[in-house]
């Protein structure tokens, strides 16, 4: 008897989702009772809250830098107080007529951000043009040669704020790795070091360790040797934020299977080849997420450092209205105008961190 | 009969205090030979020939391959590691890389080979295993089988003297069995000196010039595949033999 021949039947396309948007509304909106009530509470609670909000902040606002004009009480936002103050805000307590210098220095950092977040400028000379563009960045805001000579204390709000998340992130993320690799490390010296580090940075606030960066460090100091504070605080933000981003990259160093080191191992990678070439990509790729968290946090948390004199940002727009009976009441128009500058910082970097997840996953994709 | 290209001499270890996973091991083997280890599972095979190239620690008695002795002598591991290869059941391929910078990873890093060159030597020996179309892919969009076969030609691309296979097609669909044991039956002609822990039977009376059988972390029997098939020496591989061939 013959074989009966096999016909397989061809591929067909999924079925298109139809429905559109009433059929949209009824699946994620009104499927059941309890998406129903849940739907109605929620959007009740906006439509009473959004049109107030909408008035405060657009309809009642008054727009022009004129405090007396903001006063009667049916007047809301008073967004005259950005336009009055932005420049001290966004630059601190930087000398007036100077500050030229930290715009273009603000401007440089961020070109210099935005063009080592492409990958086409992924290059060994991207490492010098950082060289040179921090070169300049520190002349531009300290002086010298030419210009005239700003000290650290006086520098302050963006430029401050960027140079301390770019600079403590930097330097964070490489101890980190250190970190990370050294807990697992087999010498028992190196991984008690290692441990004993990240729990004690862990242990504390980070306030408490600018605290000690900027007060109480310079008393265990010879009498004479003088350490600029932004630099104890740098070391400060970056010593805490890496004990984090440490057990970060230890989770994703946990999950890479034994066989790639052994594989690894049987190719005749040495330990560090084995890291750098197989272990850390694949472990780096799992916590991108986890890691973006900690960039995001540590780039917000360099607002701390006000507690130790330093007005970057948050602590520049205190400074502004603090000072000014005229302008106090509108700390809440000042605070939103920061919030969305933070904002959009910590939201362009969550959004760059969805694409580095892609690029680095694709050897996972089908 | 020349020196032995490999040979364990009372080789022992332990597994923590109380798992003696290897006893006693005595074994030498030629150059050019190609030996098949079966045996029940936690029998010590694997562990046996992972010994060979230090991926477990042997703690009592010599293991010489190719004229080095293994100990904790880094710089003797690295010399091992360059002369033997390793196939693993989980393919072990790196899943971050494409099939081609699985293949020249080593090449370029251990051995210091331009970039051009080491492509040229993995495409040789992804031909090799009949697979050079996938060498742009990345390893999980293939098939097991073609996975396999990956692993192999990256073995391969060491130039390895010896070829360990630890349970190659174990983790195997059973139709893609056949076409990994091909590619081994063609290596194994092809003179390299191979060991492999399998309970492929086929390929063992194929290409084994010896089978050892292992049991409870010795070596129980070794014969030529037709000797120990057919006329198994002690009870303990008759039972297992039953066990694997009787239905």
């Amino acid at each position: 008897m013959a074989a009966r021949v096999f016909q397989s039947i061809a591929a067909r396309p999924a079925p298109v989702r139809t429905g559109g948007l009433m059929g949209w509304l009824r699946g994620n909106l009104f499927a059941d009772v309890r998406t129903t009530v849940s739907t109605l509470i929620i959007g009740g609670l906006l439509l009473w809250y959004l049109p107030q909000l909408f008035n405060w902040a657009v309809w009642t606002a008054y727009w022009l830098p004129d405090a007396q004009a903001c006063h009667p009480v049916e007047v809301g936002a008073c967004w005259g107080v950005v336009a009055e103050k932005y420049r001290l805000i966004i630059f601190g307590r930087y000398p007036f007529e100077e500050q030229w210098r930290p715009l273009v220095a603000t401007v440089l950092m961020m070109t210099l951000l935005v063009v080592s977040c492409v990958r086409l400028f992924w290059k060994p000379w991207l490492a010098g043009l950082w060289v040179l563009g921090l070169g300049l960045f520190f002349w531009l805001m300290l002086g010298g040669m030419g210009l005239s000579r700003v000290e650290t204390d006086r520098w302050g709000g963006l430029p401050l704020t960027l140079l301390l998340a770019t600079l403590s992130i930097a330097m964070a993320f490489p101890l980190a790795l250190l970190v990370a690799l050294g807990r697992r490390s087999e010498l028992p010296a190196i991984r008690t070091l290692c441990t004993l580090y990240v729990e004690l940075i862990r242990g504390v606030p980070l306030i408490s360790v600018l605290f000690m960066a900027s007060f109480m460090f310079p008393l265990f100091m010879p009498q004479g040797t003088k350490i600029d504070v932004l630099i104890r605080v740098l070391a400060g933000i970056t010593l805490f934020a890496a004990a984090y981003m440490a057990e970060v990259i230890r989770g994703g160093l946990q999950a890479i299977p034994k066989g790639q080191v052994e594989a690894a191992a049987s190719l005749g990678l040495s330990y560090w080849q084995t890291q750098r070439k197989i272990v850390l990509p694949q472990a780096l790729a799992m916590v991108v997420p986890g890691i973006m968290n900690n960039f995001i946090a540590i780039f917000k948390d360099t607002s701390l450092v006000t507690i130790v004199s330093l007005y970057e940002l948050t602590g520049a727009l205190g400074l502004a209205l603090n000072s000014d009976a005229d302008w106090r009441p509108y700390k809440i128009e000042g605070y939103v105008f920061i919030a969305l500058i933070y904002f959009a910082f910590c939201f362009a970097m969550s959004r760059y961190s969805l694409w580095v997840e892609r690029e680095v996953n694709k050897g996972r994709q089908r | 009969m020349n020196t032995p290209i490999i040979s364990f001499e009372k080789v022992n270890k332990w597994y923590g205090n109380d798992f003696h996973v290897l006893r006693d091991i005595d074994l030498s083997v030629a150059k050019g030979e190609r030996i098949v280890i079966c045996g029940p599972s936690g029998s010590g095979k694997s562990t046996l020939i992972r010994c060979i190239n230090r991926l477990e620690e042997h703690q009592q008695g010599r293991l010489v391959v190719d004229g080095i002795e293994l100990s904790d002598d880094v710089k003797a591991i690295d010399t091992v590691r360059k002369q033997v290869g390793m196939v693993f059941q989980q393919f072990n391929l790196f899943p971050h890389l494409t099939v081609l910078e699985n293949l020249t990873l080593s090449p370029m890093w251990v051995g210091k080979l331009p970039k051009k060159e080491a492509e040229e030597r993995a495409m040789a020996q992804l031909e090799r295993v009949r697979i050079a179309e996938q060498a742009a892919k990345y390893p999980l969009q293939l098939s097991g089988g073609q996975q396999q076969r990956v692993a192999i030609a990256r073995a391969l691309c060491l130039t390895p003297k010896i070829m360990l296979f630890d349970e190659p097609t174990s983790a195997l669909d059973p139709e893609m069995i056949k076409e990994v044991l091909d590619v081994m039956i063609e290596l194994a002609n092809q003179g390299i000196t191979m060991l492999c822990v399998t309970h492929e039977m086929g390929f063992a009376k194929a290409v084994a010039d010896r089978v050892i059988f292992m049991d409870q972390g010795q070596i129980v029997e070794q014969n030529t595949p037709d000797q120990f098939f057919n006329h198994p020496q002690t009870d303990r591989a008759q039972d297992f033999l039953s066990k694997i061939l009787g239905h």
